[in-house]
């Protein structure tokens, strides 16, 4: 089976990170894997997207045009890719900063988390992503939780090691909103 | 084995230094950066020397004279960069002097843009700079070959005292993938023709690209041509995968082998024969192995990021006793999986309209 999945948001939100940790979370998982960020010239403001796919063959193209599962965590990134996802694919989006969805995808799974609020709560703003990312894991099932916690120690570098039990709440946070 | 997940550009980075590579001559361009950036850090842990040059000029010159103190020395660049550099490779091939060579090519022709591309491969394989000279051409397929063919790259470097290009495109090149790292090798830089000093011998070893008297020239590329035959004779690689059984085979490289292979698993899911045939030299061509496909009576589509530079290649290997068609993405854009099922799927004796 492959697995394609776009992570997309504001610079600085973190959506690469998270890509990378789906991909690291596979690999460790013995699976095939890929991770391609977007890249070149970017307006400030603008959105950042990467693409992985998590596969049982060797990856073909590492670029996801159709995806079965995205994170957007931003509006501009849930207009730019809502449309491609595959029918009964997954959508996790940042409820916090997008107050109206499209309804035009009736057959795709849609979860709007509010990613910042639920951040400071955990008392980090910087963690909506992981909450986001502990969501879609918990609908997607692609990579287990257990997976991404190791591959935190892998991708993080070692002076952001103390905030990793602080990630893994998060995680376990997102996965909790979908799985109660 | 352990597997780590890289970054292309950080994957060839790692393999010459696996592979001995302790020298890194080199100016920035996008989007090859990580790999200087990682040559700088790494390069001196292993007692290597690290050094951004004034310009691409300077660097291949750089590499020229470590070359030629028998040094495994690595320079690389993308497109413009590579320009810059050709009056430089054609005077070390020349000079027979190893070293390799990474284009991680973008867009041109000019300055271009930052996108991925693949119509560097004329200036790989077909010289590019002046005269009668040929490098060896790898084009990876994965980070894994990113890593080992950058160890071949070396050796065979040494082996034929011919450079060595590595010709990916931004895709591969910031595209992160597990890898399997070998050990760390030891080289010596001892080779009997290199400049070091004469070190007790009655003559002194030269290094030198000029032919100017007598017939000395017209000596010199025999001896150049003679070994560029051995080379084509020994060095083509390639993979292919479902060839023998194929209606139809897909012909690409790099970026659109890796498309194609994808656009393939959906066509053979369903009952479709289709065969991938991906040159991993692109100098030497694998062209015996085409020539005796299209004998079978196959049929080939050439995927490509360029407007027709490997298709001239396969059309040669094949010689009419096959149909070739060609579909190229021009400078910039990536075909999609899509695109290329389609153009597949229209090209197979029963597709088209279903």
């Amino acid at each position: 089976m492959t697995y394609e999945i776009i992570c997309a948001g504001f610079g600085g939100q973190g959506v690469m990170l998270i890509g990378q940790l789906l991909a690291y979370g596979g690999m460790l998982e013995g699976k095939e894997v890929t991770w391609f960020p977007s890249y070149g010239p970017e307006m400030r403001g603008g959105t950042a997207n990467c693409s992985v796919v998590v596969s049982d063959q060797p990856v073909g193209s590492p670029v996801v045009a159709e995806p079965d599962g995205l994170i957007a965590l931003n509006g501009p990134s849930l207009m730019r890719f809502m449309g491609s996802v595959k029918p009964g694919g997954v959508i996790v989006y940042n409820a916090s900063l997008i107050n109206e969805v499209p309804e035009d995808r009736p057959e795709v799974r849609l979860f709007g988390i509010a990613a910042n609020e639920l951040a400071e709560k955990l008392g980090n703003d910087k963690v909506g992503n992981m909450i986001a990312l502990g969501a879609f894991l918990g609908l997607s099932k692609v990579v287990g939780l257990a997976s991404i916690e190791a591959a935190l120690k892998e991708v993080l570098p070692e002076r952001r090691h103390h905030l990793i039990p602080l990630n893994i709440s998060a995680l376990h946070k997102g996965w909790a909103l979908v799985e109660g | 084995m352990e597997r780590v997940m890289m970054k292309g550009n950080e994957a060839l980075a790692e393999g010459a230094i696996r592979a001995g590579c302790r020298f890194f001559f080199g100016y920035p361009i996008t989007p090859q950066n990580e790999i200087p950036e990682y040559m700088a850090r790494r390069l001196p842990e292993v007692g290597g020397v690290f050094l951004q040059a004034e310009s691409e000029v300077s660097a291949i010159n750089m590499v020229y004279g470590a070359g030629g103190a028998g040094a495994r020395v690595l320079t690389s660049s993308s497109g413009p960069g590579i320009s810059l550099k050709l009056e430089g490779i054609s005077y070390i091939a020349g000079a027979q002097v190893p070293c390799v060579i990474v284009n991680v090519a973008r867009g041109g022709p000019g300055l271009g843009g930052l996108t991925p591309s693949q119509a560097d491969y004329f200036q790989a394989t077909k010289g590019g700079g002046h005269g009668d000279y040929r490098l060896l051409v790898y084009a990876p397929g994965n980070a894994q070959e990113m890593v080992d063919l950058m160890g071949l790259a070396f050796d065979k470097a040494e082996e034929y005292r011919n450079p060595v290009m590595i010709l990916t495109d931004a895709i591969m090149g910031q595209m992160m993938e597990p890898v399997v790292l070998p050990p760390l090798r030891t080289v010596t830089a001892e080779q009997p023709w290199a400049t070091t000093g004469k070190q007790g011998r009655k003559k002194p070893n030269l290094i030198n690209s000029l032919g100017i008297v007598g017939e000395e020239l017209e000596r010199i590329n025999i001896e150049l041509q003679a070994k560029y035959d051995r080379m084509a004779a020994a060095e083509a690689r390639y993979e292919a995968d479902g060839t023998a059984e194929a209606d139809l085979i897909v012909v690409a490289y790099g970026t659109s082998s890796r498309v194609a292979r994808s656009a393939i698993a959906r066509l053979r899911q369903e009952g479709k024969k289709v065969g991938l045939f991906r040159p991993v030299t692109l100098w030497p061509f694998p062209q015996a192995v085409l020539a005796s496909l299209a004998a079978d009576g196959k049929r080939f589509l050439v995927v490509e990021m360029s407007a027709g530079q490997l298709v001239e290649d396969v059309i040669l290997a094949v010689n009419d006793r096959a149909k070739v068609s060609f579909f190229g993405k021009l400078n910039g854009t990536v075909p999609t999986v899509r695109e290329v099922y389609d153009r597949i799927r229209s090209l197979l004796p029963e597709g088209g309209e279903g």
